[in-house]
């Protein structure tokens, strides 16, 4: 903790003891934010550290389980987003909140629109008001323009505009800069500076490190939904904070062997994938018997790639070779017929048939080949359910029951049953263990382990870099849709959490590739 | 059938409870219609008479015949407002076709054949041009309206010697024929949609597309295929409709569409899909034959027949609805 002469004497914001669990997975542990007025306050960790949760509990938009939080000295209910915005609160979102069928200006003002009479919207004058917003951001467009015409990085300066329309207190920006070239981060930043000395208190979340050393006057460090550091500006340095981000493994799991394995032929060869947007000239190759890390910070291009090979995208550049063959997707159901199997990063979005029973679940890529003439063998298809469910460690109160009832654990043990059923030459895992509790998360890792000593070439796609070392033999880094760094088991100190993180956060370039 | 048996999606319940609640979705509205019917019986004496009975199914036999292919459409998240129209343009061209003394024989394939065609073109612009089913069906709606209207150029054709008249008129045993058929209808697509892999793909497709493309089920195939049965059964609900008339006009089953997507959400269906059974379906429409029978047995007139049948098909909807929130 620290102690501060210059600041005033009490916090602007208060947010103390926080605790919020999804589904029963704790994602914020009594964490405590303090904020001064004039500061800018950045919040840092890996993804999934708790920092977009805290930031939502804040805004009013998640109801936390537990702890208060004091504004200005007085308690604030966080009940709505709009009593918060009424304190003079604003979130910009990461995720863009547009209309795009409305002009910049109307987007601006939703929901605060000047009305003359209290009824007929004052058009000019919300223009007017704009344009003066805009500005000040530099904006190279005005504000009758539909927000559908403007490029992200625009419309992320209309978020911004938005979130400067009245004079706020407290400003929570989320990653800001994600999609702005670097002459708008620049008036960004000089913008945040200006707040800043009128008084202005402002929440910055980023992963960039460039960033916090130039902005910040504080940082607060998450991990694991846990608070492990406030630091104050002249401790900021970059090897700490990564230090505190990625800390020591909480979860404690051993492979059966800590050296890398001997992996056999290519199963997945890929040269210079891309989809010209998000996955540029991505080359790797993994093989039969390994399991192959792809890690990176969220929008890094990691699932995208992954979609790209599984034919769930429209790959335009490179090409790939799987097991030894020049293919280039074009379906899921192509892909699979090549021996590749998919698990999604979101399982209840693109993975699970939620009022579907279990059984089913676990058995649907059977149903067909299992049938005859079109007419499901309910009596094999029950067999291989149960075998699949004790196979994987399945635990429901029967397999009839519909899967939206299962825990997280359970629900991703019905899809890698569904996928393994099909004996993939490569099984590519999108987050295998994302809101699944511990012990399922030590089951899904031994499954993970025997997939590949059984010659199967495997790709785990994970945010979490302890899960990354347990598992990986050979690790890639993506950043910004190219491969930032590869690393290996057999490189000793070298394959950690701190070289992934550098390399993730652009501090390390790859001296490969 | 052991554990794994593609068990009917329900909306309801806890784990425990899962046998039970695998019905629970069809038997929820089944109250509803034991209430119409018993009030019926204490209201109207000549209500619960085996003869009126028998009228009452064969009243619903049409809508249930489209109602039938409605459930498919509906549980893939689709729309059908075409099968009103289909059943016209169908129903005129089997009586056309009859009266062609070479050609008779062919009426009945033949149109079944045509709806069939046009649910297929309908399922392949909505599966593969990706375009809405609610857009897609309007314009077939209307356009095929007017080519039932043109095919009977404006009048009423007919056929007093029609070589299908027995669908309409004649009975196997005591019962019509068109109950027969519809109750066929109904067991065959329960079959396909229980115990076949087409069955399990459509409730999957509906339950979650994306999750059904990433597993590699053929979404656009399914979906061709739903809006095939549909317009396949629209026919046969049009041969049926000629049949007990011996004869069509441009008209006939306007408006029809309507009452085939109440049976099926009053039978518990969603409309944002993988949920609903055909047996569902089937208590949807008879409540709504036992309602338009049973009012007119009062004595009601036409239009607070209208007024009652829509204030019924709201309430009980909103009750079924209720328990469903409360059973969760």
């Amino acid at each position: 903790m620290v102690s501060d002469d210059s600041a005033p004497a009490r916090p602007l914001l208060e947010m103390l003891g926080i605790s919020k669990r999804y589904f029963g997975v704790p994602v914020l542990r009594e964490v405590d934010l303090r904020v001064w007025p004039g500061e800018v306050h950045a919040l840092m960790g890996e993804n999934g550290a708790g920092k977009s949760t805290l930031m939502k509990i804040l805004a009013g938009i998640v109801r936390a389980d537990a702890g208060t939080v004091r504004f200005d000295g007085n308690p604030l209910s966080t009940r709505s987003p709009g009593e918060v915005l009424r304190c003079g609160i604003a979130l910009i979102h990461q995720e863009l909140n547009l209309a795009p069928r409305l002009t910049v200006a109307e987007n601006i003002f939703l929901g605060a629109e000047t009305a003359r009479f209290g009824c007929l919207l004052a058009r000019r004058q919300m223009e007017s008001a704009a344009q003066t917003l805009l500005t000040e951001l530099d904006a190279s467009f005005g504000p009758q323009v539909r927000v559908a015409d403007l490029s992200i990085a625009e419309r992320q300066l209309v978020e911004i505009a938005r979130a400067l329309r009245h004079r706020n207190r407290l400003l929570i920006m989320d990653e800001p800069t994600a999609a702005l070239s670097e002459r708008e981060t620049a008036r960004l930043f000089a913008l945040i500076n200006r707040l800043r000395a009128q008084g202005t208190a402002i929440v910055y979340i980023t992963h960039r490190m460039a960033e916090v050393q130039q902005l910040a006057d504080r940082v607060t460090v998450l991990r694991d939904g846990a608070l492990v550091g406030v630091l104050a500006r002249h401790e900021v340095e970059q090897e700490k904070i990564v230090g505190l981000m990625v800390g020591r493994a909480l979860f404690d799991y051993r492979r059966r062997t800590d050296v890398a394995r001997q992996p056999g032929r290519a199963i997945l060869r890929a040269e210079n994938v891309g989809d010209g947007r998000r996955v540029r000239g991505v080359n790797l190759v993994v093989r039969a018997g390994e399991v192959f890390g792809i890690t990176g910070l969220v929008g890094a291009g990691r699932t995208e790639f992954a979609r790209l090979i599984f034919g769930a995208e429209k790959m335009t550049e490179g090409r790939i070779e799987l097991d030894g063959k020049s293919t280039r997707p074009r379906s899921p159901v192509h892909a699979m017929a090549c021996g590749v199997a998919y698990l999604p990063e979101d399982r209840k979005e693109q993975g699970l048939f939620l009022q579907l029973s279990a059984a089913i679940n676990l058995t649907i890529n059977r149903a067909g080949p299992t049938s005859r003439f079109g007419v499901l063998n309910g009596v094999r298809l029950g067999a291989e359910g149960q075998r699949a469910a004790a196979d994987f460690h399945v635990r429901a109160a029967s397999l009839r029951t519909p899967a939206r009832l299962l825990s997280g654990g359970n629900q991703q043990k019905l899809l890698l049953g569904r996928w393994l059923a099909r004996t993939p030459k490569l099984l590519i895992l999108d987050e295998p263990t994302r809101g699944v509790d511990i012990g399922a998360k030590r089951e899904i890792y031994r499954l993970i382990d025997g997939f590949a000593e059984r010659g199967m070439a495997v790709l785990v796609i994970s945010s979490e870099l302890p899960e990354i070392i347990a598992l990986c033999d050979r690790v890639a880094v993506m950043r910004e849709g190219r491969i930032a760094g590869l690393l290996d088991r057999n490189d000793g100190d070298d394959f950690c959490q701190k070289s992934m993180m550098a390399y993730a956060t652009g501090v390390r370039t790859s001296s490969h590739s | 059938m052991t554990n794994s048996a593609p068990s009917s999606p329900t909306s309801s319940t806890s784990g425990n409870r899962s046998r039970s609640s695998r019905w629970f979705g069809a038997v929820g509205i089944l109250p509803v219609l034991i209430g119409v019917v018993i009030l019926f019986s204490a209201l109207a004496p000549n209500f619960l008479t085996s003869g009126n009975l028998i009228n009452v199914v064969r009243q619903a036999s049409i809508n249930l015949v489209l109602a039938a292919g409605m459930t498919f459409v509906i549980l893939t998240r689709g729309i059908d407002l075409a099968v009103g129209s289909v059943l016209g343009v169908a129903s005129v061209l089997a009586v056309q076709i009859s009266l062609i003394p070479e050609w008779s024989w062919a009426a009945v394939p033949a149109t079944l054949l045509a709806g069939a065609g046009i649910g297929a073109l309908t399922g392949v612009l909505i599966a593969y041009l990706g375009l809405p089913p609610f857009i897609v069906t309007l314009g077939t709606y209307t356009g095929l309206r007017g080519a039932a209207y043109l095919l009977a150029d404006g009048t009423t054709v007919i056929n007093s010697d029609l070589s299908f008249s027995w669908i309409g008129n004649d009975y196997l045993g005591p019962v019509p024929w068109l109950v027969v058929i519809a109750f066929g209808v109904i067991l065959v697509s329960g079959f396909l949609l229980r115990y076949t892999v087409l069955g399990l793909h459509i409730y999957a497709v509906g339950g979650n597309p994306e999750a059904a493309r990433l597993t590699g089920i053929r979404v656009g195939m399914t979906l061709a295929i739903v809006y095939t049965i549909s317009g396949l059964l629209a026919a046969v609900g049009g041969v049926m409709s000629a049949s007990r008339l011996y004869s069509a006009n441009g008209q006939l089953g306007t408006g029809y569409e309507l009452d085939a997507i109440a049976a099926v959400i009053l039978g518990g269906a969603s409309f944002s899909g993988g949920v609903g059974t055909i047996v569902g379906t089937l208590y949807g429409s008879l409540i709504i034959a036992v309602l338009t029978n049973g009012l007119t047995l009062l004595g009601l007139s036409f239009f607070w027949q209208l007024v009652a049948k829509g204030t019924v098909i709201v309430v009980a909807i909103a009750l079924d609805r209720l328990r469903a929130a409360r059973s969760q």
